[in-house]
C-alpha cells in the first residue's frame, strides 16, 4: 500500500488544554478518526496528520510554539517529516 | 500634539531550522591535534559505514534552551499530580491494592532500565561522531535520567503503606525474574554503538514502546493510579521524541551505504525478538494484574504492532531494502497465548518473588474468555479453574522445583509450539562440545548467530545451583535476594490485602 494510504497516528494525553489542540487536529486534518482510552486520545488518519500553529492559537486565543506539542504528546506512529515554527507534519515517506 | 515615546524594536527571534543550526551544529569544531579516529574510537568495528554525518537530521531541532524550558514544565505538571495524590490519600482510590503488584515489578523491572538507558547514552553522546546524533544522545541520557528519578519519586509513595517495594535496586541485580529485563539491557550495553541504536532507539522504542507504555498507563490511569499514568505519559513524551532518533538513525544508516543494510536487517531480527519477549511481562501485567484490565494484550499487539508497525513502518523501509522482522509471524502466531504463558511463570513462582499473585477471579476469566474466544476457554480457563477449586478447599500451588531457562531470553522454557499449544517449545544448540536451550526459534537463531556471547548470560538458575545465591535452601536464596515476610506469595490474606480491607472498613481496624 503506498504512503498516502497507511495509517499515522498521535495519541495525545487528555487534558483541558490538549482538547483545544485536538479540535485544530480535526479542523486540519479531516480525514482523522478519534480513539478514547483512559488518559489518553488516539488520533489516526490515513497517509499524514499536519498540526498548524495559526489554527491552535485561534482556538487556544494567546500564542502557541510547535515545541509545546512536546508537552501533549504521549506517542505517534509515521515519520516526523517536518517541525519548524509553523507546522509540524507526521506522514509516511515512501 | 502627542508625543510618542521611543519603542524598543521587537527582538528579532531566528527561525527554529536556524536556531538549530547555530546552537547545535555550528559548536562542533575538527579536531586538530588528534585524527578522528582516535576521537571517536567505537564507530567503526561493526563495520557500519558512515560517509556524512550531516546527513543526520533531526526532525525535533531541539536547543538547549527550548529543552530546558519544556522538560521542567513537565516535571512542575507531573509533580502537581504526585503532591495531590499523596495529600489526598490517593492510595486508597486505587481500584484495588493488587494492582500495586504490577507497579513493584515496574520499578523492579524497568526503572533500572531506564537507569542503564541514562549511562549507555551519555557514553554515546561523547561518541558519536556527528553533533546533531551527539546532541539527541545527550538529550536523551537527561531524559532517562529524569525518568528513573520521577519513577523512584512516584513509586515510594506506596512504600510506606505496601509491601515488595523497598529493595528494588539490589534485586535487579538478583531475582530470577529480573534477568528477563536486566539480561536485554546487558546484551545491549555490551553491542557496538550503532547496535545499541538499533537495539534500543529503533527496536525497543520505536518498535515497541508503544506496547509497553501506552495501554499500560491508560490501564493505570483506569485503576485511579494518575501519578503512574503522569509519569508514564511524561516518560512517553520523551519517547516519542526517543523514537524519532531511533528512526532517524535507522534511516540515516541505511541511507549512508548499503554495505550497511545486511548489518541493519541482523539487528533488527534479533532486537525485534528479544524486545518481543521482553515485552511478555507487560503482556501479563495488561491482561491479569490490571484489577480493572482496559485493553488486552492481543488487542494492543493487533493495534500497536500489527496496524502501526507492520502496516505502516515496515513498507516504508521496503524503501531501503528491510523487510519484517524475522520470526515475526512467531509472533502473531503467539499474540494469543503470550499474556497467559507468561503469568501462570509469575503466579506458579510468587512465592520467590517480589510481588504476590492471586488466581483470576469469574469475572475476569469471562473477560478473558472474551477477549480470546478462539483460545482461552480451550488452553487456560481450566487451569485457572483448578487453581480456583483447589484455593476453596484451602490449598495454594506454587512450584517448587527450579524452572530451566532459555540461554537468551532468559524466561522460563514454558512457550508452547505453534502447531501443538500443549507441547513446550524447546530448542537445543551445541557449542563448544556443549549443550545449550532456548525457548524458541526466535533465541536459538539469536543464541546460533552469536554462541560466545551468550554462552556468558549469568543464568538465575544456575547460579543458584552453583552456590553463588546465598545457599542452598529457599529461605536462604530470598534473604540473598532481599525479599521480606509479605513481598511474596499468595495475595489473598497477605499483608497488603489485610491493611486495605482495614482502610476500608474501619470496623477490621486495629484495636476497634
Amino acid at each position: 500500500m503506498n504512503a498516502a494510504h497507511r495509517q499515522v497516528s498521535i495519541d495525545v494525553q487528555e487534558s483541558e488544554e490538549n482538547r483545544v489542540l485536538i479540535e485544530a487536529i480535526e479542523a486540519d486534518n479531516p480525514e482523522v478518526t478519534i480513539r478514547h482510552l483512559p488518559g489518553l486520545i488516539k488520533l489516526q488518519a490515513p497517509g499524514q496528520i499536519v498540526i498548524n500553529r495559526e489554527s491552535v492559537e485561534q482556538r487556544l486565543g494567546h500564542e502557541w510554539e510547535t515545541g509545546e506539542f512536546q508537552l501533549a504528546i504521549v506517542s505517534y506512529t509515521g515519520n516526523v517529516s517536518e517541525w519548524d515554527d509553523d507546522q509540524i507534519i507526521v506522514k509516511w515517506e515512501h | 500634539m502627542s508625543i510618542e515615546s521611543p519603542r524598543a524594536a521587537p527582538r528579532k527571534k531566528l527561525p527554529l531550522k536556524e536556531r538549530y543550526a547555530l546552537l547545535t551544529r555550528d559548536l562542533d569544531w575538527e579536531p586538530s591535534y588528534v585524527d578522528r579516529e582516535q576521537l571517536y574510537p567505537f564507530t567503526r568495528y561493526e563495520g557500519i559505514k558512515v560517509h556524512d554525518w550531516d546527513g543526520w537530521q533531526d526532525p525535533f531541532r531541539l536547543t538547549v534552551d527550548a529543552y530546558c524550558k519544556y522538560q521542567a514544565e513537565k516535571d512542575r505538571r507531573l509533580y502537581a499530580v504526585l503532591d495531590g495524590f499523596a495529600q489526598g490519600q490517593g492510595h486508597l482510590t486505587l481500584s484495588d491494592a493488587s494492582y500495586l503488584n504490577s507497579i513493584k515489578l515496574f520499578i523492579q523491572a524497568v526503572t533500572p532500565l531506564e537507569y542503564a538507558a541514562h549511562r549507555h547514552f551519555a557514553f554515546l553522546a561523547r561518541h558519536l561522531e556527528g553533533p546533531a546524533p551527539r546532541f539527541a544522545a545527550l538529550c536523551q541520557s537527561i531524559d532517562e535520567l529524569r525518568h528513573t528519578q520521577t519513577q523512584i519519586h512516584t513509586i515510594s509513595n506506596y512504600n510506606k503503606y505496601y509491601s515488595g517495594f523497598h529493595s528494588w535496586s539490589k534485586m535487579h541485580d538478583r531475582v530470577w525474574y529480573l534477568a528477563i529485563s536486566k539480561s536485554f539491557f546487558d546484551d545491549a550495553m555490551s553491542a557496538g554503538p550503532f547496535e545499541f541504536l538499533i537495539a534500543i532507539s529503533f527496536s525497543f522504542e520505536y518498535l515497541l514502546t508503544n506496547l509497553l507504555f501506552v495501554p499500560f498507563m491508560s490501564g493505570a490511569s483506569f485503576n485511579g493510579d494518575t501519578p503512574t499514568m503522569s509519569f508514564g505519559f511524561s516518560a512517553q513524551s520523551d519517547e516519542s521524541r526517543h523514537m524519532t532518533l531511533g528512526l532517524e538513525a535507522i534511516k540515516f544508516l541505511l541511507e549512508q551505504d548499503e554495505d550497511n543494510v545486511p548489518i541493519i536487517q541482523d539487528w533488527v531480527d534479533k532486537w525485534f525478538w528479544r524486545a518481543y519477549r521482553l515485552s511478555g511481562l507487560v503482556a501479563a501485567m495488561m491482561d491479569y494484574m490490571l484489577p480493572k484490565p482496559v485493553m488486552s494484550w492481543k488487542e494492543a499487539f493487533e493495534l500497536y504492532f500489527e496496524d502501526q508497525m507492520l502496516g505502516g513502518l515496515f513498507p516504508d523501509l521496503d524503501f531501503y531494502g528491510i523487510r519484517p522482522p524475522r520470526h515475526v509471524d512467531d509472533a502473531i502466531a503467539e499474540k494469543e497465548h503470550l499474556s497467559h504463558q507468561v503469568y501462570k511463570i509469575l503466579h506458579n513462582f510468587s512465592s520467590v518473588a517480589a510481588f504476590t499473585t492471586k488466581t483470576p477471579d469469574h469475572v475476569h476469566l469471562d473477560w478473558l474468555s472474551e477477549q480470546y474466544p478462539g483460545t482461552f476457554d480451550t488452553y487456560y480457563r481450566p487451569t485457572w479453574e483448578k487453581h480456583q477449586r483447589i484455593e476453596a478447599g484451602g490449598g495454594r500451588m506454587f512450584f517448587r522445583g527450579l524452572p530451566q531457562q532459555c540461554q537468551v531470553c532468559q524466561l522460563a522454557i514454558s512457550f508452547t509450539e505453534q502447531d501443538d499449544r500443549r507441547k513446550i517449545s524447546f530448542r537445543r544448540s551445541e557449542f563448544r562440545s556443549e549443550t545449550f536451550h532456548t525457548c524458541s526459534n526466535g533465541c536459538k537463531w539469536i543464541f546460533d548467530r552469536e554462541p560466545e556471547k551468550y554462552v556468558q548470560a549469568w543464568l538465575p538458575v544456575h547460579q543458584i545451583l552453583k552456590g553463588d545465591c546465598g545457599g542452598p535452601t529457599i529461605p536462604d536464596v530470598l534473604a540473598w535476594y532481599g525479599i521480606q515476610t509479605g513481598d511474596n506469595g499468595e495475595y489473598n490474606g497477605s499483608p497488603d490485602e489485610q491493611f486495605w480491607r482495614a482502610w476500608h472498613n474501619p470496623s477490621l481496624r486495629h484495636g476497634e
